[in-house]
């Protein structure tokens, strides 16, 4: 229950709630677990709340029917009254369910209100602003991301469109309360409508128009007891941002959503929180209330009503795991000794403090694309420069891998236009081709990065992603020497530059493969089109072949290959990854200690036979059952 | 009638905080603005529901429009938000 996120976590979380910047930067990686599909096991109990009296509500989450060799349950599967979801947030959390769903009643379709319109219309304004002021006196209260989020709920309530709606309706002689109801309804039936992003925003809109609806009708406010004599497993439909931002591990056991996925307010916050958190959990409102209720975050199952002994075990689980994770530290290693350093990816020296708090040995993946995004005009030498002395001065004799601007016709720049519309920007002109047409920005900014190199000793590396041929890595490498920079490395994302990795690693001095791209070039699924996603899974063995060219060839001219992809998060892979001769690991911080304690817990000659079972599997899911099944140590990890 | 057009190049659309930021510049005239997709219905641009429903997506163009004291500068402020990237 320490852990602020799952192993593969750290770059999950999407583009987030209405403030998110979703920057997208990083990979789409799925927390394990995710992707199951909510299952209702036969013998649930449970009483079933009244639905049909409920307001309409979004359908549930897109499940896929996937079931991920994700960590081991803490409870036998398909056990009597248990319920499985997306896990999203792990630990394990124990207590009676407090069940919101549905507290509020669709007002009547033909309730009129008196024949005073202007009173009639003056209540729901007043009710409005009083619902407004309340999300940002939580807000305030909450501070961080939860006032950013309640703020965007503030500004949706005082929508000026909405308010014409209601008061539009109350003039034709509707009363507020199914005013409201229908103004808000008609927006909601858009942003249900456009999917995605907009859909997730839907529990948002509903909150705002169930707060009102209470305000008018008397009711007592939707909501979660600020108090409780124990802690309690809070299980709804979905949460608002309202519900949640006031809550404290104090209060609540864990988290259990019939909607929602890994992007939900639901997953974020309670990942934040540290709470465990089950979402897409089928059947999960018609748990009783009051029932006890055991919840793994870590393999999605919900057990009703479990024995004292299950209790007890998932508990000394948990503990086992978090000792586990905690005595785990030091430099990365195998356990007979072989160094793996475990560096930490970062876009910035915002994010030194958390990498150095999980143990990072130095950058692994410094994205120097955030600072440039954002922005009308490139950023000048000396600010570029200060803002690469800040994470070098962080990693003193440590090691800092920088990549160069990873921009493109996914991520534009204002002062970096594409030359064309591009049909299919992630073949089009990325990463290092972008550096061709603009030489000037590469130059300033390997400039900035030898000049902030020089005052620091952190050994700094420089890379340049996107690289497809030799006859590239050479351009990069005469670059990165002009400059005064000692080690310039490349990227391992093309297919091309993993089947002839021989070829070019002669012309420079390390390898880091990029596996999100990776995978992505070698399934040829898109990481933006979610309906491919299923491929995005960097277990295939084709993928593992490619990495494993990479590793081979620089390892046979003694040169270092890392992986700074959304496969170094994942422990089991982790192992893999060394197995194949991979030299150093990056991940986002949350990850380190997992795969630090992974790696502990096997030799080298393990990961090798982990390594060579898993490239003679046929599938991705093949390919990790059959991993895992040789890496013995997974187990006390919980993985 | 003032009128920009303008690509939007957020990786996040006119979504998120993009579109909080837009409409609350826009909140701050006191005449009507509207937003509109090239060649689609103008909505008010004070409006955040309507402009999420908008659902305008990365390298997509929107046409602001807005008549006032001061309407060139307050479309010159929601340009250069909805094109930031």
């Amino acid at each position: 229950m320490n852990t602020r996120r799952t192993p593969a976590g750290g770059e999950a979380t999407g583009p987030g709630p209405l403030t998110g910047s979703g920057d997208g930067v990083t990979g789409q990686g799925a927390l394990p677990g995710a992707g199951e599909t909510g299952r209702k096991a036969p013998g649930t109990g449970g009483t079933a709340t009244d639905q049909g009296s409920l307001p309409a509500r979004r359908e549930g989450a897109a499940g896929r029917a996937e079931t991920e060799t994700g960590p081991a349950p803490l409870t036998g599967p398909g056990s009597p009254g248990s319920l499985t979801g997306t896990a999203v947030s792990p630990g394990a959390g124990y207590g009676p369910a407090h069940v919101l769903a549905g507290e509020i009643p669709e007002p009547d379709k033909e309730s009129r209100h008196g024949g005073d319109a202007a009173t009639e219309r003056a209540r729901a304004e007043r009710a409005v602003e009083e619902v407004a002021a309340d999300l940002e006196a939580r807000g305030a209260r909450a501070g961080g991301e939860a006032q950013e989020v309640l703020g965007a709920q503030a500004l949706m309530a005082r929508d000026p469109s909405l308010a014409a709606e209601v008061g539009a309706l109350i003039d034709r002689g509707v009363a507020a309360p199914r005013a409201v109801f229908d103004a808000f309804g008609k927006y909601r039936d858009l942003l249900a409508a456009a999917g995605g992003y907009l859909a997730e925003r839907v529990t948002d809109l509903d909150d705002i128009r169930d707060r009102t609806i209470a305000v008018l009708t008397g009711l007592p406010m939707p909501g979660v007891p600020a108090s409780a004599a124990e802690p309690f497993v809070l299980v709804a439909r979905d949460l608002a941002p309202a519900d949640t931002a006031l809550l404290s591990k104090d209060v609540v056991a864990a988290f259990v959503t019939e909607q929602g996925g890994p992007t939900s307010h639901t997953a974020i916050l309670a990942r934040a929180m540290g709470v465990p958190a089950v979402v897409g959990c089928a059947g999960a409102t018609a748990i009783a209330p009051g029932t006890p209720v055991l919840v793994d975050g870590g393999s999605g199952e919900v057990l009703l009503a479990p024995g004292p002994d299950r209790v007890a075990a998932a508990r000394r689980a948990v503990e086992a795991r978090r000792a586990a994770l905690s005595a785990a530290d030091g430099p990365g290693a195998t356990a007979d000794g072989h160094a793996v350093p475990l560096l930490a990816n970062i876009g910035g020296p915002r994010d030194l403090p958390d990498a150095l708090e999980h143990g990072a040995e130095g950058v692994g993946l410094y994205r120097t694309e955030f600072l440039f995004l954002d922005r009308a005009s490139a950023p000048s030498a000396k600010e570029q420069e200060e803002a690469y002395r800040a994470v070098f001065e962080a990693f003193p004799g440590g090691r800092v891998v920088v990549r160069t601007l990873d921009s493109g016709a996914d991520k534009p720049l204002a002062f970096l236009p594409p030359p064309e519309e591009e049909p299919n920007p992630a073949l089009g002109e990325r990463g290092l081709r972008m550096f061709r047409r603009y030489p000037e920005i590469m130059a300033a900014q390997l400039g900035a990065l030898a000049a902030a190199a020089a005052g620091t000793s952190a050994k700094v590396q420089v890379m340049a992603p996107m690289v497809a041929t030799a006859e590239e890595a050479e351009w990069f490498a005469e670059a990165c020497r002009t400059a005064g920079l000692d080690s310039a490395g490349i990227m391992i994302e093309v297919p091309s530059a993993a089947l002839r990795a021989a070829d070019l690693v002669r012309a420079v001095d390390f390898f880091s493969i990029g596996t999100n791209d990776l995978t992505q070039y070698a399934l040829a699924a898109d990481r933006q089109v979610s309906a491919v996603a299923g491929l995005q899974d960097p277990w295939h063995p084709a993928v593992l072949d490619l990495i494993a060219m990479a590793a081979s060839a620089a390892s046979e001219t003694g040169k270092g290959c890392g992986v700074c992809g959304e496969a170094a998060a994942d422990p089991v892979l982790a192992c893999v990854l060394v197995g194949m001769g991979v030299t150093s690991l990056s991940m986002g911080a949350p990850a380190l200690p997992w795969v630090r304690a992974a790696l502990a817990r096997h030799t080298l000659d393990e990961c090798r036979s982990a390594a060579v079972t898993a490239r003679s599997a046929v599938s991705a899911r093949d390919a990790k059952a059959a991993a895992r099944a040789v890496l013995p140590g997974l187990e006390d990890l919980g993985l | 009638m003032a009128e920009r057009r303008v690509s939007v190049t957020s990786e996040v659309g006119l979504h998120a905080r993009p579109a909080a930021t837009f409409v609350q510049t826009a909140a701050k005239a006191s005449y009507d603005v509207t937003i509109a997709k090239a060649g689609g219905t103008p909505v008010s641009a004070k409006s955040i529901l309507s402009v999420l429903a908008l659902d305008v997506r990365q390298g997509e163009s929107i046409v602001i429009s807005a008549e006032g004291e001061g309407a060139d500068a307050l479309l010159d402020e929601l340009a250069q938000i909805a094109a930031a990237p």
